[in-house]
């Protein structure tokens, strides 16, 4: 009975949804549209309570990659992480889109010693041997997230923002920096190279100290991946959405993450 | 008598669809004096624009063209937010016979020689005016005129455009 109920609560804690985190992780820049020769831009990364709002933690930079317009890779510069918030700066010396893009990826496990629901994280090489002796129920996850956000020096381009193929990816039906309010913006989510249907967004705006109303809404992909929202105020907003597959067969479970920001001008 | 079939034939070219001796289009923009400590002349765009406000074409973007302390002149060109998505980014600047240097307030006016709109259909358009200050604000205007016939229309804004008007000789 005890490990029955232990099973049913593991599984209901692995079903949890996950945007149901505590806190947001967002990279942020302080633009997204630049003309003339060449730019700068700077960026902004943490994980806080309200979108945008450095209160809580800065985020680890290990996993930054930036794509240039052409395709290469492109270095950030200035990089800090400060107490609530990470900063780097970019210089945009190719016209086109620039994908900035924090990834990150793990391997954990849960398992239950004497009763207890345990968790490990570490090497995929190290597991299941690190494990210590009478775990028992151990389930294995492959965690892959993605944070990132978009800037165009002159025209917007796509180059860039092609899918590598791991985890939650935003490809544009609509170009993530060409977005105006009022204007209805469709974009798809793939996973691991695939569309992902069924998948809640979470779309919410940011500014919400100077406001009652937070003004989050959630669409669902279609079979397509696709997803549609129509602009009612300019600002940054937050893209975020996750999902959990379950093992099946020789593939482990997965949890993937996905957190998007982009600027809609007035 | 003589003379009457030399008649006949102008009067064919002037009802022909699209003007055979295009007609110039004269835009004029009054650039409001703005009392402020520290004053700096807007950038403006310029375009025509159909119905349906897709661009047409771009006839004018007045910018700071040297580079200083602050940058290069062209690092502002998207704060024309509107006319930078709708084409201004596709272009190469500076553009002969449409770029140019800022202008001071007070009336500008842009005339565009017929041949270089020889190519427009006749119809139904806008001219967008829109300006963009530092330390400033911005502004659009939209003027509705018909191509292929002699007309004028206007349109004032509040802050950073005053009266606009659109003329189209014939």
């Amino acid at each position: 009975m005890k490990k029955t109920l232990a099973l049913v609560a593991l599984a209901a804690a692995l079903v949890a949804p996950l945007s149901a985190q505590a806190h947001r992780a967002w990279l942020a820049p302080a633009y997204t549209t630049l003309s003339g020769n060449d730019g700068w831009v700077s960026f902004d990364a943490g994980m806080s309570n309200g979108v945008f709002i450095p209160d809580h933690a800065a985020m680890r930079l290990d996993g930054l990659v930036i794509t240039a317009p052409d395709g290469s890779k492109a270095q950030a510069e200035h990089v800090n992480q400060g107490q609530y918030r990470s900063t780097f700066d970019l210089h945009l010396t190719q016209p086109g889109t620039y994908r900035v893009s924090n990834v990150g990826s793990g391997f954990f496990a849960t398992y239950t010693l004497n009763g207890e629901q345990k968790r490990w994280r570490g090497a995929e090489a190290d597991y299941p041997a690190a494990l210590p002796a009478g775990a028992t129920d151990a389930v294995a996850s492959r965690n892959f997230s993605r944070t990132e956000t978009f800037v165009t020096l002159g025209e917007p381009s796509v180059t860039a923002l092609a899918p590598t193929g791991q985890g939650i990816e935003l490809v544009p039906v609509t170009h993530p920096t060409d977005l105006v309010v009022g204007e209805a913006a469709t974009f798809k989510l793939l996973k691991d190279g695939q569309p992902a249907a069924d998948l809640e967004v979470t779309v919410a705006r940011g500014g919400t100290r100077y406001r009652d109303n937070p003004e989050e809404t959630t669409v669902k992909t279609g079979p397509d991946g696709a997803f549609t929202v129509t602009w009612a105020e300019p600002g940054l907003y937050w893209l975020n959405a996750a999902v959990r597959t379950e093992a099946s067969g020789d593939q482990l479970a997965s949890n993937a993450s996905y957190n998007g920001v982009v600027e809609v001008l007035p | 008598m003589r003379s009457l079939p030399l008649v006949l034939t102008t009067a064919a070219l002037a009802s022909a669809a699209a003007p055979a001796l295009a007609a110039d289009l004269t835009v004029s923009v009054e650039l409001p004096t703005i009392r402020v400590a520290s004053y700096h002349r807007p950038y403006v765009a310029v375009w025509i624009e159909r119905e349906d406000q897709t661009a047409v074409r771009t006839l004018a973007v007045w910018y700071q063209q040297t580079r200083n302390s602050e940058g290069d002149g062209k690092d502002w060109l998207k704060d024309i937010r509107t006319w930078w998505r709708k084409g201004g980014r596709a272009m190469t600047l500076p553009a002969d016979g449409v770029s140019g240097a800022t202008r001071a307030p007070g009336r500008q006016t842009l005339t565009v020689p017929g041949a270089r709109l020889r190519d427009l259909p006749a119809g139904q358009y806008n001219i967008v005016v829109e300006a963009a200050r530092e330390l400033g604000g911005r502004e659009a205007v939209r003027v509705p005129f018909r191509w292929g016939a002699a007309n004028t229309g206007r349109a004032t804004g509040a802050t950073e455009l005053g009266a606009v008007s659109v003329t189209v000789s014939r």
